[in-house]
């Protein structure tokens, strides 16, 4: 049987026999015109992930594959030499154990904290706008200011310990000590990003519609259950948002630690930025540091794809 | 492929084709228009100022040398930034250097100079003092002009003294006499004992000024073995870690006290930090104290050479040879201790210098050179000098186990001293 069905006009350059020779098509068709307006649009952002994103990874994976004396320029290939150097490295798991630590404890504080003083900013009262600010204000600081005060002030003769004295307490020697250096500069990392995560929360909070409130009020609801069965749900996109933010924010912190204890002591805080920065910049080792950036560049998609698949679970969307 | 595409795929071939070659290529040495660039670590005006004028001196001679440039570079980065200049292919002509000349030379890095020094009239070579070179010398090939040979000297604020009553005894000079006076310093007006400057308890290879005194070292002299668990070094560092814990003569991990700001009564550090003495206490000046070793002395080493990577190697080895001539060291000299035995008088230093007399300065720099060690440096000294702070960092704290510090401190470099 023959098909009697007309062809688009667009799929053939001939013209159909005995008839009058169609119009050649327009190249820059309705569709077409659309689709490049779209990507000239986001062609800045392209270009920016193409040339700060993809070819860095590229080359660090290159870079990976080889030793590379820097001072010669000579590129000696390696194949999988400094992966097994990384499964070899008797300091590495202290160093994942380091970044496992400050990043739990900097994601763990950095939501509660905000979180609650999202929630506490939220009520009405006095001043709120003062706190609002003076939390905040950390965030806009730069890293390295912040971090060489807070330095100053966790000197054993510094600051905090001349305050816990005037108390009659006799405080640690906050850097010197792993334990105490860890809680340190997890402490000023909270403090200095703190604020952001709680303007988000604030943001999101007061779009909580007021009438679910009172009904739950009218329900009888306590203040526990409206929490856990309104606000939370409510604002678990923003939650996901900032979880996502903060984790990444954490694996990426790298000032407080080369400024405040430069890892130590021992590894206890050499957390796996940093010791990044430690084998490709400080010992010249371009392609182990690249293998470690790039285990470190898994760690946060693993984590970030993770949230996402989770986020069927837990975000709630209105729609 | 429509032509078009084909136009496009060559354009970009092409151009990724001369942007590889502007990057990574080297420009053909040229004899004209030289521009040449060192990079140093002094922001100091006065002594970049005496630079531009030697270079000034040597361009008007050299008309094919348009221009020299003096990068200053910040100390802290310095050693990073110059690599990373290397590895970016951005390389400068002529380079100062610290611990980072043995890497660059072992790796074949640096132009070699004796035999341009050697040919150049009047330079004097063998006016170095031998005990200057070393470090910068391989197979007696010599690849980085040793400027700055500063020792370390014992800085005494007489003022925190005299406030504890306590007198210092010059002839006897020892680490248990310094010691014992900053102990009683620090109970009488609870300022600092001793401080060794610099080390802030990361940079152990300054520890060198107070471990040479017991006769220790960190490794032997072609380091491959490692001494920091020698009975030497475990002595040295008992002592250390009673005059921190046990004396308190020596101010403990995480406390500030600043010599040069009158926070501690002795501090050891090179001759040429004397331009942080402000007037605002009386000071004295005294070589390293004697330890159960004997007399000894360290210098602190800084180096000029010529990268190989130079577009300019030939122009860059001649303004060398001219910055560093008998005439022009002499001027280098007000500001670094000079490696030439010619410069080698109290007086000649003290021309230039109104922090010390002419003895003082004879017996703190001139009398110790001769025989003076370097600070330890080995290849990849990075990640000798990270590991190593890496296994010490236990030695500071009160419970410390001595020996099983400085067991752990050669478990972690023996690997990297074996490479």
């Amino acid at each position: 049987m023959t098909d009697t069905r007309l062809e688009p006009r667009e799929a053939s350059d001939e013209a159909p026999r005995g008839r009058a020779p169609a119009r050649r098509a327009r190249f820059w068709t309705l569709r077409r015109t659309d689709a490049a307006t779209g990507y000239l649009f986001i062609a800045p952002q392209l270009i920016g992930v193409l040339v700060f994103v993809v070819v860095p990874v590229g080359l660090a994976i290159w870079y990976s594959l080889n030793e590379w004396n820097i001072f010669t320029g000579e590129l000696e290939y390696v194949g999988g030499g400094n992966y097994q150097a990384a499964l070899d490295d008797p300091q590495l798991p202290s160093v994942l154990g380091a970044t496992a630590v400050f990043s739990g404890g900097v994601v763990v504080l950095n939501l509660v904290l905000g979180l609650a003083l999202a929630v506490m900013l939220n009520r009405r009262f006095k001043g709120a706008v003062l706190f609002r600010t003076l939390f905040f204000s950390p965030v806009v600081v730069s890293v390295v200011a912040w971090t060489l005060v807070w330095g100053f002030l966790l000197q054993d003769n510094g600051g905090i310990n001349g305050v816990l004295e005037q108390l009659g307490v006799d405080g640690p020697n906050w850097l010197q000590s792993g334990p105490t250096a860890m809680i340190a500069v997890t402490f000023t990392q909270v403090v200095r990003s703190v604020g952001i995560n709680m303007v988000l929360f604030l943001a999101a909070l007061q779009g909580v519609p007021g009438e679910l409130y009172e009904a739950a009020r009218l329900d009888g609801a306590s203040s526990r259950s409206v929490f856990f069965r309104i606000t939370l749900p409510l604002i678990s996109p923003t939650l996901l948002l900032t979880a996502i933010i903060t984790i990444v924010g954490a694996l990426q912190s790298f000032a407080q630690i080369a400024v405040l204890t430069e890892g130590g002591p021992g590894l206890s805080t050499t957390v796996l930025v940093y010791y990044v920065f430690q084998q490709a910049f400080s010992f010249n080792d371009i392609g182990y540091g690249s293998t470690l950036a790039l285990m470190l560049l898994t760690f946060v998609m693993v984590l970030t794809v993770i949230q996402w698949q989770l986020r069927r679970k837990w975000v709630f969307y209105e729609d | 492929m429509p032509n078009t595409a084909k136009k496009l795929v060559s354009a970009l071939a092409l151009g990724t084709v001369a942007v590889a070659a502007g990057c990574g290529g080297t420009a053909p040495a040229s004899s004209e228009n030289v521009d040449l660039r060192m990079t140093v670590w002094t922001s100091n005006e006065d002594q970049l100022a005496l630079f531009d004028s030697i270079a000034d001196a040597y361009i008007a001679d050299h008309p094919e040398v348009e221009s020299i440039t003096f990068e200053s570079l910040p100390f802290e980065e310095y050693n990073t930034t110059l690599t990373t200049q290397i590895a970016g292919g951005n390389a400068p002509d002529l380079a100062w250097m610290g611990d980072l000349s043995a890497d660059l030379i072992d790796s074949g890095a640096l132009v070699p100079l004796t035999e341009a020094f050697e040919g150049t009239e009047g330079w004097g070579y063998d006016d170095l003092l031998p005990s200057v070179t070393g470090e910068f010398s391989r197979d007696d090939e010599l690849y980085a002009y040793p400027f700055s040979n500063s020792p370390f000297a014992l800085y005494v604020n007489t003022d925190l003294l005299a406030e504890a009553d306590q007198t210092l005894d010059p002839a006897n000079l020892t680490w248990d006499q310094v010691s014992a006076i900053g102990s009683a310093v620090h109970t009488a007006t609870g300022k600092g004992g001793f401080v060794v400057n610099d080390f802030n308890y990361s940079s152990w290879n300054t520890l060198a000024t107070v471990w040479t005194a017991f006769g220790a070292s960190a490794w032997n002299e072609d380091g491959t073995e490692c001494g920091f668990d020698s009975p030497e070094m475990t002595e040295a560092f008992t002592f250390l870690h009673d005059a921190i814990y046990v004396d308190e003569s020596m101010p403990g991990p995480g406390t500030t006290a600043d010599f040069f700001a009158g926070d501690s009564a002795f501090a050891i550090a090179q001759v040429s930090r004397a331009g942080n003495l402000d007037g605002s206490f009386a000071y004295d000046i005294q070589p390293l104290p004697a330890g159960p070793a004997g007399d000894y002395s360290v210098i602190g080493q800084a180096g000029m050479g010529v990268l190989q990577s130079s577009a300019n190697v030939e122009a860059a080895t001649e303004f060398l040879a001219f910055l560093t001539n008998p005439e022009n060291a002499e001027k280098l000299a007000q500001y670094f201790p000079p490696p030439r035995a010619s410069l080698q008088t109290g007086e000649a230093l003290a021309a230039n210098n109104d922090k010390f007399t002419a003895e003082q300065l004879q017996t703190v720099v001139v009398d110790q050179l001769p025989g003076a060690v370097t600070l330890p440096n080995h290849t990849n000294p990075a990640e000798v000098a990270q590991t190593g702070k890496t296994a010490l960092d236990a030695m500071w704290a009160a419970d410390a186990d001595v020996p099983a510090v400085l067991a752990s401190v050669c478990d972690a470099i023996d690997p990297l001293l074996a490479k």
